[in-house]
This record gives C-alpha cells, sequence and structure tokens, in this order.
C-alpha cells in the first residue's frame, strides 16, 4: 500500500461520490442550488430522527396516539425530534420536486441520463409515499381522515381500483391492519428501497460524467477539495441550522385522537395530494383519478424518449424562445387555472344543467375540454407565430402541467374552508 | 428486435416466475379477513317500535335506519360514497350533507348535488321474530333507489 496517509480510506470511500477534479463550471452554486446534495441531507436526518422515535411509538390503534402524547411529555428533546423529522419530511417533498425541476429544465435527463430520470422519478415516488405513509402514524384526526380520502381516491381506478386499496389498507376500511401496513412500509421497506435506488442514483451521475454541462471548447479542471466539497459543507450546515432552528419553535400538528365517526369539516388531503383532490372536485372520477394521473405518469416518464429536433444539454431552458415560453406558459396556466376553477365553482354547473346527460360527460368530459382545447389552441399559437420546435413544445407542456397542479394544490391549501366550498 | 427461441424461454419462465412471486407476495402479506365467515349481524330492536316516516341514526352500527311512509326499512351507510367521509342528517330536507366535499344526498340516499356520483350504500335487512338484523359487514353499491332495496316487517 503506497497511499499517502494523509488521506483515510473512509475519506477515500466518501470521495468515490466525486471524481478528483472537476470542471470548475460544475463547482458554481446556481449549477444546481445543492437540491441534490440537499435531499441526501435530509434523507440522513430522517433516518436518525426515525430510528430515535421508533424506541417509543407502538403501531397499535390503543396505543399510537398516546406513544405520541408520551414522547412528547416524558422523553427528553421527544418533541424536538418529531418536529425534526415532521420539518425534514416536508422539505424532503419540496426539494425533491425542486431538484426535478432543475434537472428536467437544465436539460440534464436525455441520453445517457435517461436512465438515471426514471430512477429520479421512481426515487421521486417514494419520497410521496414515505411521507403519504408517515402521515397515518400519529393517529390524530387529521391523519385518519386524510388516508381515508386518499384511499378513497383508489377506489375509483376501474378494475384493479378496490383490491388496491384494499391491498394498501389491509381492510374494507382504515384500522388498525392499515396502521401496521404503512408502519412497515414506513419504517422498513419504503427505507431500504430508498438506499438501493440512491446508491444506483449517484453511481449514474459519476457514470455519465458528472452533472451535466454545455459544451465548451476549453475546460478548466480544479480540485474538488476545497472548491466543491467546501460549498457542500457550507449548504448542509445551513440546512441543518435551518431545520434546528425552526425545529425548536414549531410543534409538528398533532390535532385529537382519530375518530371514524366524526368527520372534521373540512376534510383534506395531505397538502403535496391537494392538487388531486381539487381536480376530482371539478371532474369525474374516470377523468380526475384515471384519465389524468396516468397520462401525466406517462408523459413524465417518457420525457426523455421523445423525438426532439434539437437538444442542448446543460443550457437552461434549451434557447432563449425556451426560456421565454416556460415563463410565460407556466404564468398563464397558474392565471388560466384558477380563473377556470373560479367559473366552475361558481357560475358552470354542467352537472345541474345536463343532469339527464351521463356524469361520465357532464361532469367529466365537458370541464376537460374547457381546460384543454385553450392549452392546445395556446401551444399552436407558439409554433405558428414563434416557430417554436418540438424539445421548447414539450418543456411548456411540462410547465403547463407542473403550475396548474401548483395552482390548484395552492387553492385547496389555502382558499377552501367549511364544506370545501371556496372562502371567496 | 429479434427474438430467438433462447430469449423467448428465458423471458417466458420470467414472466412466470414473476407472476408466482406476486402471489406469493399478495397472500403472504395478506391479513385474514375478519369479515368473511359467520359475522354477527347488528340488531336494531323490534321493528314495530320504529315509526313510519323516521330516520334513527346508528352510528355503532355505522347507518341510518329509515322507515318510510309505506312503512319500508332502508340502512343506509353513514360514508360518503365520494370519499368515505360520514355524512350529517339535514333536518330541512330529510336527506343527508357530506361535511368534507358539500355532496348532498336526499332521503332515498340518491345524490341531489354532485362530487358524489352514486347514492349511499345500504346493508341488508332480516326480521326475525319481529327484530331487525342489519348485515352491516356487506354494503351494497347501488346507482339508484328502487323498491326492492326496501324491507318490509
Amino acid at each position: 500500500m503506497k497511499e499517502t496517509k494523509t488521506v483515510s480510506s473512509i475519506e477515500k470511500f466518501i470521495l468515490h461520490l466525486h471524481p478528483y477534479k472537476i470542471d470548475s463550471r460544475a463547482t458554481k452554486f446556481n449549477r444546481t442550488f445543492g437540491l441534490g446534495g440537499v435531499c441526501a441531507l435530509l434523507f440522513i436526518i430522517l433516518s436518525i430522527t426515525g430510528l430515535l422515535l421508533r424506541f417509543s411509538y407502538i403501531p397499535t390503534v390503543e396505543h399510537a396516539y398516546d406513544s405520541i402524547l408520551g414522547l412528547k411529555n416524558n422523553t427528553i428533546f421527544g418533541q424536538f425530534i418529531r418536529n425534526l423529522h415532521h420539518l425534514s419530511g416536508k422539505l424532503m417533498v419540496v426539494v425533491s420536486f425542486l431538484h426535478l425541476l432543475r434537472v428536467y429544465f437544465s436539460q440534464s435527463i436525455f441520453h445517457k441520463r435517461s436512465e438515471n430520470w426514471i430512477y429520479g422519478l421512481l426515487m421521486m415516488f417514494l419520497v410521496i409515499a414515505s411521507s403519504f405513509t408517515g402521515y397515518l402514524l400519529p393517529w390524530d384526526q387529521l391523519a385518519y381522515w386524510a388516508v381515508t380520502v386518499i384511499t378513497q381516491i383508489f377506489e375509483y381506478i376501474p378494475f384493479i381500483g378496490h383490491s388496491l386499496a384494499y391491498a394498501i389498507r389491509g381492510s374494507e376500511t382504515v384500522d388498525g391492519n392499515t396502521l401496521l401496513n404503512f408502519y412497515t412500509l414506513h419504517t422498513g421497506i419504503i427505507p431500504l428501497l430508498f438506499i438501493v435506488l440512491m446508491v444506483m442514483h449517484f453511481w449514474l451521475v459519476r457514470k455519465a460524467g458528472g452533472i451535466a454541462l454545455p459544451k465548451k471548447e476549453e475546460q478548466d479542471f480544479v480540485d474538488i477539495v476545497p472548491n466543491l466539497v467546501s460549498k457542500e459543507i457550507m449548504v448542509a450546515c445551513i440546512v441543518i441550522a435551518g431545520l434546528f432552528l425552526t425545529a425548536a419553535f414549531y410543534d409538528a400538528p398533532l390535532l385529537d385522537q382519530a375518530n371514524p365517526l366524526k368527520s372534521p369539516n373540512p376534510s383534506k388531503a395531505p397538502w403535496y395530494f391537494l392538487g388531486a383532490q381539487e381536480l376530482l372536485l371539478h371532474l369525474h372520477p374516470f377523468f380526475g383519478a384515471v384519465v389524468i394521473p396516468f397520462a401525466t405518469g406517462i408523459f413524465f416518464l417518457g420525457l426523455p424518449f421523445y423525438k426532439y429536433d434539437k437538444i442542448n444539454i446543460g443550457v437552461w431552458f434549451n434557447s432563449p424562445l425556451g426560456k421565454k415560453m416556460t415563463i410565460q406558459s407556466s404564468l398563464i396556466a397558474f392565471v388560466f387555472t384558477f380563473i377556470l376553477i373560479y367559473l366552475f365553482e361558481h357560475f358552470l354547473h354542467f352537472d345541474l344543467w345536463l343532469a339527464s346527460w351521463p356524469s361520465v360527460i357532464s361532469t367529466g368530459l365537458i370541464p376537460f375540454l374547457f381546460y384543454i382545447v385553450p392549452v392546445a389552441i395556446y401551444l399552436l399559437f407558439w409554433n405558428k407565430k414563434h416557430k417554436a420546435n418540438r424539445t421548447e413544445l414539450i418543456m411548456a407542456c411540462t410547465s403547463i402541467i407542473l403550475s396548474s397542479y401548483i395552482c390548484m394544490l395552492l387553492i385547496s391549501l389555502l382558499f377552501r374552508g367549511e364544506g370545501m366550498l371556496m372562502i371567496f | 428486435m429479434k427474438l430467438n427461441r433462447r430469449k423467448f424461454i428465458k423471458r417466458a419462465l420470467i414472466t412466470v416466475a414473476s407472476v408466482e412471486a406476486f402471489f406469493l407476495l399478495k397472500g403472504s402479506v395478506n391479513k385474514i379477513n375478519t369479515s368473511s365467515g359467520t359475522a354477527e349481524l347488528f340488531n336494531a330492536g323490534k321493528a314495530t317500535a320504529f315509526e313510519n316516516n323516521k330516520l334513527y341514526p346508528f352510528l355503532t352500527g355505522q347507518f341510518f335506519l329509515k322507515r318510510f311512509e309505506d312503512g319500508g326499512f332502508l340502512a343506509m351507510s353513514i360514508k360518503c360514497t365520494h370519499l368515505g367521509c360520514i355524512v350529517n342528517t339535514n333536518s330541512k330536507t330529510g336527506g343527508f350533507n357530506c361535511p368534507c366535499h358539500a355532496s348532498q344526498f336526499d332521503k332515498y340516499g340518491e345524490v341531489v348535488s354532485a362530487p358524489a356520483t352514486r347514492p349511499l350504500d345500504y346493508f341488508p335487512i332480516t326480521i326475525e321474530k319481529g327484530e331487525l338484523l342489519i348485515d352491516t359487514k356487506k354494503p351494497i353499491k347501488r346507482s339508484s333507489f328502487d323498491k326492492s332495496q326496501l324491507t318490509y316487517a
């Protein structure tokens, strides 16, 4: 062994995440915003706090709620650890979503990176799944009814809906079986899958030659220590400090113990699912729970594989026109979705006007067309007037879908009060 | 893509093994279904104790027992068919309102106002020795109300 003594094998192992030298442009903070790294850090924080919480949590209907109260009152720093876990979980959903936006809009998902996009989407799904399974564990009114509402949405999927919902709940309604299922998934299966997928994800990033950068004649290579590692440590410190500070003052919510005989008014899904719940208020379940989610899922999985005209890997929004289109279409989709929901809420009552028609048409197809036709005309306008190519049009589609979802989520979160009616 | 015999056999084996693994896993995580077998029926008491045209909530059994003008009984689930919230009685209309997403049902459990798309589920009622027995483990889905859903004493 001829290695110098200053580098221990642990250090060398950690350095496998990075090469010794990288392009200086890759060390710029605004190339990645450190989002992927923050996700990995949050995973570690969640694992540690989660392991600590496991020592006091009891996954049964009788004791779950009391064990949370016990954690709060009898464990040193119990409430703090729970707050930290809660906040990190919330932040993980936000940060992994932003990471998804970053890699997509900086055009880093094509060719050899396409496989990693699929792994990334799988992990995005796992983030949502772990957040959702963790949601039930406190067994309070918030948890119970949010999970009831979401598993009931699964029931709308034709043919397999009921057996899928039954498999998730382990029962006809949300009860002790559901709690046990969710506990096992949340503290065992999902974290294990995460580790496997994370290893693949990191390895594929290395294999693709690090993060995606625009092509350039002259490359300037720098050492990662200290150029990159110091920045990573700084971001990690800021995130940890922010989380600790917030967890000290902000308590994770805990309502009354779950009561299956009393629905709170309103009963809302977990916040990241509120867009889906909003969709279901306006659209027939066949569209709201089947056609749109599946079409969107396939659209996202296929993103790296469509036939594109011109891909500029590593260039934000592909081109100046792409940038203009992304910003404009996001804003317009947001405003348009908002106006459309307002109109459906107060003025357009197709379910009453066309009561004799099948509800799939009156509350499904018609509202769906109200959304899809203007969007198609808008995209056509870009194509004809500004000669937008396929790459830019597909990017605009992605922006429209994401922006509309965020709009629905915010409406449902902020503007819906009693009876899920709009507050204005 | 060329598919030769070797590839075909390999893929066929993988498919069969995956299907088998799926059913094995599904079977091993399934819990014993407590609702099957000899389910206990909910005893609501003497049929004669209920007045015509009145609604009796049984929260422990999770149903509303309605006796209509002609003496027919209907046991409707308290769960909204939209997303599973517990509906409240509406004393003005004699129907039911869902607090979660504002679905409304009439006294037969039929939808008056969306987003719910089908009427409230109902439970089968049998009458033995003048007592009403309700099978609360077996909700029946329906697309509209008709007389055959009523039980007469």
